[in-house]
């Protein structure tokens, strides 16, 4: 045996992030994805900077006017500025989003992972009830929850993190199951660990990037579940800018002033598409069955 | 099969159970007393106590679950709290619009997806694929009421080649100029989806062993992939496509509002706005008989699909 | 067998100068170099290799079925003539399944699913003599009762996975007969078969190139299976022919040290008789070609010493759920009223083929899998009476090694974490304590201790498997079930494991429980052997008197198919069978029978046949 033709060993810091440079680098569109990302994150964060004009200040003299070099994007039916509205606008879908999507992942993962691994009729109850709430179309979920817990920031964030736990849960438990069928859980058992030990210490962290792929994937889903929550009404309480809420107040004006809407429309699509961009990306990176030569 | 069939049948009706039961508990969380809900502040005790008594909120809990169960089998919905109709007529007067819709979408979506797919997988990493992948993606990212009001935007209002309202009146001609639009709209997101389902199950099933082994014994490469390799990857499409309808069934309702076309989306977005909670009851309840019913007919598909379903 | 024939008309498959490369991470890499050799008319050509050898990727290359995008194959092949490399793909085509006829090593998968065996039969014959679907399925009938299989004619509209592996692989003959090849290439048919099994697969093959007059291209690592079919051999390395020749001029002469080396690693079975005790591989050092015999050594077992594990009427069952409501219909009794005890220092081979309950008798004893009768003492202490801690401080002591060194590792830890964190988790020592004993373990095993920081995905397969061994010996084990622990490795790499194992078990006086299917490599190994069949150990008793003399007839019947690397010893036609291996699952109310045992003398027990 040569032990010569091994690679010097990388510490484990440094593993990882060559794992994820590989996997961005194997798919650049994941890069596209990204940057566009951070650009929405950062406008997101220094709002008050980028578009200093008050979202809220209205001034009727100034309605309805077409994109100018005073306002960038136009302004709406009560003369705000649009393009405020718009930067505004990214921190309730951002904050939504990723509150909703964390906590479905962390609920969602932890359920999946349990019934996996217990197996048998903890199984099939758990994923049997899961099955019940991925019947519901989530939309109407998630339209009756609002509809009945009142439209607030918290609501919309429980409501959309419900109707996306059975999706996470059924990620999780599937590579669970495959992970217990491995030869390493039945020597981890050997060994004298424990069941936590072996879940938590060994079988988590084989998932965890499936997951997280998952979330960044849903997290896309999220932002369009907000969105159209806000397109129906069920968000949150006007004046506070969403961009749901302003392709609905928009769609009033349609008919004379369509930049209302594609304003709006376009920051959620580009969103979305980066987001999908990136998560597409990462999941191809990691599914060795679709990866490039193999 | 039957076995199979039996099993799943049994299943569907736990479901149905459940979620009905999941339906009853949720109306009844409401924060406040719904009566009071209903009826605003400003309503007198008397008024507040009669509505309880007609919503039979007064009798026990399981007196209510009984009534609610046994009703919704049998058809009866209540009456709408506003329109005062049977709730299970207002739902059947706009079904068909709804199923209309979606049927025509999901055939929409095959038609494009299915043959996409396969193109995609098949010239895997070349231009067809790339291109097939960036429109999928693409098209999963429009939220469906965005994409409808470009639409219309474009279509009925630029171009005004179609009503902005999707009103329906006895002709073929205003039939289909209703119907174009919205059924583009969702017909387009669900190609995506199916696009991209179909790539990824014939590109697991292109590696499997026998498909080399049906090359190895000189099929045609059409065959191949037509024969041996698709009907396999039809078996996990199915699945995933009958779990999509629930999404489906959902962007339906964004795309009536914005098409101000009738149907399930319409009402229920009414029958939120003006709290009609009688009248919401009923309509989770018809989303879930469709689901059900949709999930056992994908069920019933996979199984005629896959000939190892027979065994279990 | 078909005597070596001289090739009177040229020969049907001639490759000259095969060069196959793939292209990995924007990189051609060739795994197949400068290959070049024959094969005549009805003459049987074996292409013996380990992993990465390329083997399989020559057959791949001859059928052209490596994907274009990334493979590049230049050299010729020429087949009847012409060159198959360059012919353009609907020529080639219409020669795939009809004159040139491949099949594969896995027949669980290699058939499709969705379609009846019938129709994939006939599909050759619809393509390639363009029958009809009707006469080709009338066709295949008469295909499949020629590869033996019972009632084809109803077989015909069944799916395949109604079959077993071993009439998968029939139809997969026939498939590739239906349109009588002139050159048939069998990827390692028999690997993914039960011994028995193959024994029946080499004979229907061999049978069938008799009545058709075709050639074969064996591709296999298994160099009993070799002696067993092959006219001449071509022995490769990392795709490089390393010497070809007739097949008993190979065996008896090599000329290469490589292939000296890959002989010498090989077990023969029959070579231990007459001795009683294991005897370490000898070693041929690949460089020099030399042969380093190893120490002769006493490794008798005191049969006073109290057992260090002591397992009687031991019975696992599952139970198999159908129906709408989950009902308990049947039962697997994978293990059946299985008694038997292991000392310090000795190893008890678990033999038998697949489904025959040894790998479930392994994980019943260190309760992986809940037995629900019997009793298992280990070291006085009833296993099956401890609660989760003490069963957690049991498995301390016991310790298990699996088949696939990659799977039983997790892959995001460091082999240095995974040897240490059951040293730390059972408190035997701390960081630093661990770190140092990671070092030793290592060493220990043939690794270098600075490897501790590595992955398991940078080690190769041998490697792999001595990190298990560490692993299990972290703990300062006295019994190690050793599952297949083995059988995925290469027979060079193999037969060091095996050496390592032996060491160690007279170092530590570790018992091992060794499960395993391949015979040869138990003949090595161990003190005592139970042959298992349907849950049940048939005949136990010591090695040479087990394997020598057998009493049970499905001990001979095993015995008598395990292929030997020794052309001079073939074996005498056995006549065509069909075996289908029974199934072990029976009704709820099954009562096991009461079963009779003879004493042979010297502990040789065997269960007396109803």
């Amino acid at each position: 045996m040569s032990m010569t033709d091994i690679a010097p060993a990388p510490s484990r810091l440094r593993y990882i992030w060559n794992a994820t440079l590989r996997a961005f680098n194997t798919n650049k569109t994941s890069w596209v994805g990204l940057v566009i990302f951070v650009i929405v994150v950062f406008l997101a964060i220094f709002a008050p900077i980028v578009t200093p004009l008050d979202p809220l200040e209205q001034n009727i003299l100034q309605k309805l006017k077409p994109p100018s070099a005073e306002y960038i994007m136009g302004t709406d039916g009560f003369g705000r500025d649009i393009a405020s509205r718009l930067t505004h606008g990214a921190r309730i879908s951002l904050i939504i989003g990723l509150a909703s999507t964390v906590l479905a992942m962390v609920i969602g993962s932890a359920i999946g992972m349990l019934a996996g691994w217990k197996g048998g009729r903890t199984d099939i109850l758990i994923m049997q009830a899961m099955d019940v709430l991925l019947a519901f179309p989530s939309l109407i979920l998630g339209l009756i929850i609002v509809a009945m817990l009142g439209p607030s920031m918290m609501n919309i964030i429980i409501a959309i993190a419900m109707t996306s736990i059975p999706p996470f849960a059924r990620i999780a438990r599937a590579p669970t199951i495959a992970m217990k069928e491995r030869e390493f859980v039945d020597a981890c058992r050997a060994l004298g660990f424990s069941d936590m030990r072996i879940v938590a210490g060994h079988i988590l962290p084989n998932i965890l990037p499936e997951i997280l792929v998952m979330g960044s994937l849903w997290l896309a889903n999220a932002i369009r579940t907000e969105a159209s929550l806000a397109f129906i009404g069920l968000s949150v309480k006007p004046p506070t800018p969403t961009w749901g809420g302003m392709i609905r107040e928009g769609f009033e004006n349609i008919l004379d002033s369509a930049w209302l809407v594609i304003a709006p429309s376009a920051a959620i699509l580009i969103v979305i598409f980066a987001l999908n961009l990136l998560g597409d990306g990462l999941r191809d990176a990691i599914d060795p069955k679709l990866k490039g030569e193999s | 099969m039957t076995a199979f069939l039996i099993r799943r049948l049994g299943f569907a009706v736990v479901t149905l159970f459940a979620v009905l039961t999941l339906v009853f508990v949720l109306v009844r969380i409401v924060p406040g007393d719904p009566a009071q809900v209903i009826l605003g502040d400003q309503a007198s005790q008397e008024a507040i106590m009669a509505l309880r008594e007609k919503l039979g909120l007064n009798r026990p809990i399981h007196a209510q679950y009984l009534t609610f169960i046994s009703g919704a089998l049998v058809g009866d919905w209540g009456t709408s709290m506003v329109t005062g109709r049977p709730v299970i007529q207002e739902v059947l007067n706009v079904l068909p619009w709804t199923i209309e819709l979606t049927l025509i979408s999901l055939v929409i979506g095959i038609v494009i997806g299915v043959p996409l797919g396969i193109a995609a997988a098949v010239k895997r990493n070349r231009f067809t694929d790339y291109a097939a992948r960036i429109a999928s993606l693409l098209g999963l990212s429009f939220p469906p009421f965005v994409s409808a009001l470009l639409l219309l935007l474009g279509f009925a209002i630029l171009l005004p080649w179609f009503p902005v309202i999707s009103a329906r009146s006895g002709s073929a001609t205003a039939w289909f100029q209703s119907i174009t639009l919205p059924a583009i709209n969702l017909g387009l997101i669900t190609a995506a989806y199916i696009t991209r389902v179909t790539r990824s199950a014939m590109l697991e099933v292109l590696q499997e062993d026998y498909v080399r082994t049906a090359r190895a014994k000189g099929v045609p490469i059409n065959a191949v992939i037509i024969r041996h390799a698709l009907r396999n990857a039809l078996i996990p499409v199915i699945t995933i496509v009958g779990l999509y309808l629930g999404i489906l069934i959902g962007n339906s309702v964004l795309t009536e509002i914005v098409f101000s076309r009738p149907g399930l989306g319409k009402l229920i977005v009414g029958a939120l706005n003006q709290r009609d909670y009688t009248m919401l009851q009923g309509m989770m309840v018809i989303y879930t008989l469709v689901v059900v019913v949709v999930n056992l007919a994908t069920d019933i598909a996979y199984g005629v699909a896959d000939p190892r379903v027979k065994l279990k | 067998m078909s005597a070596p024939t001289q090739p009177t008309a040229g020969p049907v498959l001639s490759v000259r100068n095969l060069t196959t490369s793939f292209r990995v991470d924007g990189a051609w890499r060739s795994v197949v170099e400068e290959l070049s050799f024959d094969i005549g008319p009805r003459e049987t050509v074996a292409i013996v290799g380990e992993s990465g050898s390329g083997k399989s990727v020559t057959a791949l290359s001859t059928m052209r079925l490596l994907p274009p995008a990334n493979s590049r194959t230049e050299g010729e092949i020429l087949f009847d003539g012409k060159n198959l490399l360059t012919l353009p793909e609907e020529e080639m085509r219409s020669l795939r399944g009809n004159r040139l006829a491949m099949i594969f090593q896995e027949p669980m998968t290699s058939l499709n699913p969705v379609l009846t065996i019938g129709f994939q039969i006939a599909e050759a014959l619809m393509y390639h003599r363009g029958l009809d679907r009707a006469a080709a399925e009338a066709e295949a009938v008469r295909i499949l009762e020629r590869v033996r299989i019972p009632a084809a004619a109803s077989r015909i509209n069944d799916y395949p996975h109604r079959l077993s592996g071993g009439m998968r692989q029939r139809v997969m003959i026939a498939m590739s007969l239906a349109c009588r090849p002139q050159l048939l290439i069998a990827d390692e048919p028999t690997t993914a078969l039960d011994v028995t099994i193959q024994a029946e697969i080499l004979e229907l093959i061999k049978m069938l190139q008799d009545e058709e007059g075709m050639s074969v291209a064996f591709i296999t690592h298994d160099m009993g299976v070799v002696a067993e079919i092959a006219d001449r051999v071509v022995v490769m390395l990392k795709g490089r022919k390393v010497e070809d020749g007739p097949t008993s001029q190979v065996f008896k002469a090599p000329r290469e040290h490589y292939t000296r080396a890959l002989l010498a690693a090989v077990p023969k079975l029959g070579t231990m008789q007459g001795t009683d005790q294991p005897a370490p591989f000898a070693i041929v050092d690949q460089a020099s070609g030399e042969m380093i015999a190893p120490e002769p050594r006493d490794r008798r077992v005191d049969p006073e010493t109290r057992p260090v594990l002591e397992v009687s009427n031991l019975v696992t069952r599952f139970d198999v759920r159908t129906g709408v409501f989950g009902r308990v219909s049947a039962r697997v009794h994978a293990v059946e009223n299985v008694s038997f005890a292991l000392r310090p220092g000795e190893t008890l081979a678990l033999v038998g083929e697949s489904g025959c309950g040894k790998s479930t008798t392994g994980r019943s004893i260190l309760r992986l899998v809940e037995p629900v009768d019997g009793t298992v003492l280990f070291e006085g202490q009833d296993v099956r009476a401890l609660d989760k801690a003490g069963l957690r401080a049991a498995r301390q002591r016991m310790q298990m090694v699996f088949q696939d060194p990659f799977a039983s590792l997790n892959p995001r830890k460091t082999v240095g974490d995974a040897i240490a964190e059951p040293i730390i988790v059972h408190g035997l020592a701390d960081a630093t304590g661990a770190k140092r004993r990671v070092a030793e373990l290592l060493t220990r095993v043939g690794l270098s201790p600075d490897m501790a920081g590595r992955y398991p995905h940078e080690f190769s397969g041998g490697q792999r498997q001595r990190l298990c061994i560490a692993r299990a010996l972290a703990l300062k084990p006295k019994l190690i079930v050793a599952d297949e622990a083995v059988s995925a490795l290469d027979v060079s790499i193999k037969a060091q494991v095996i050496n390592l194992m032996m060491e160690l078990q007279e170092e530590m006086g570790l018992a091992y429980l060794f499960i395993s299917h391949d015979i040869a490599v138990v003949e090595r190994v161990s003190h005592r052997v139970a042959v298992m069949f349907l849950g049940e150990i048939v005949e136990i008793g010591p090695r040479d008197a087990v394997i020598s003399n057998p009493a049970h007839s499905y001990t001979r019947k095993l015995m008598a198919a395990v292929p030997i690397p020794d052309p001079d010893r073939r074996k005498a036609r056995r006549g065509l069978s069909t075996t289908e291996l029974p199934s072990p699952m029976r009704k709820v109310d099954y009562v096991p029978p009461p079963r009779q045992w003879r004493d042979l003398g010297n502990g040789h027990f065997v269960m007396v046949e109803q």
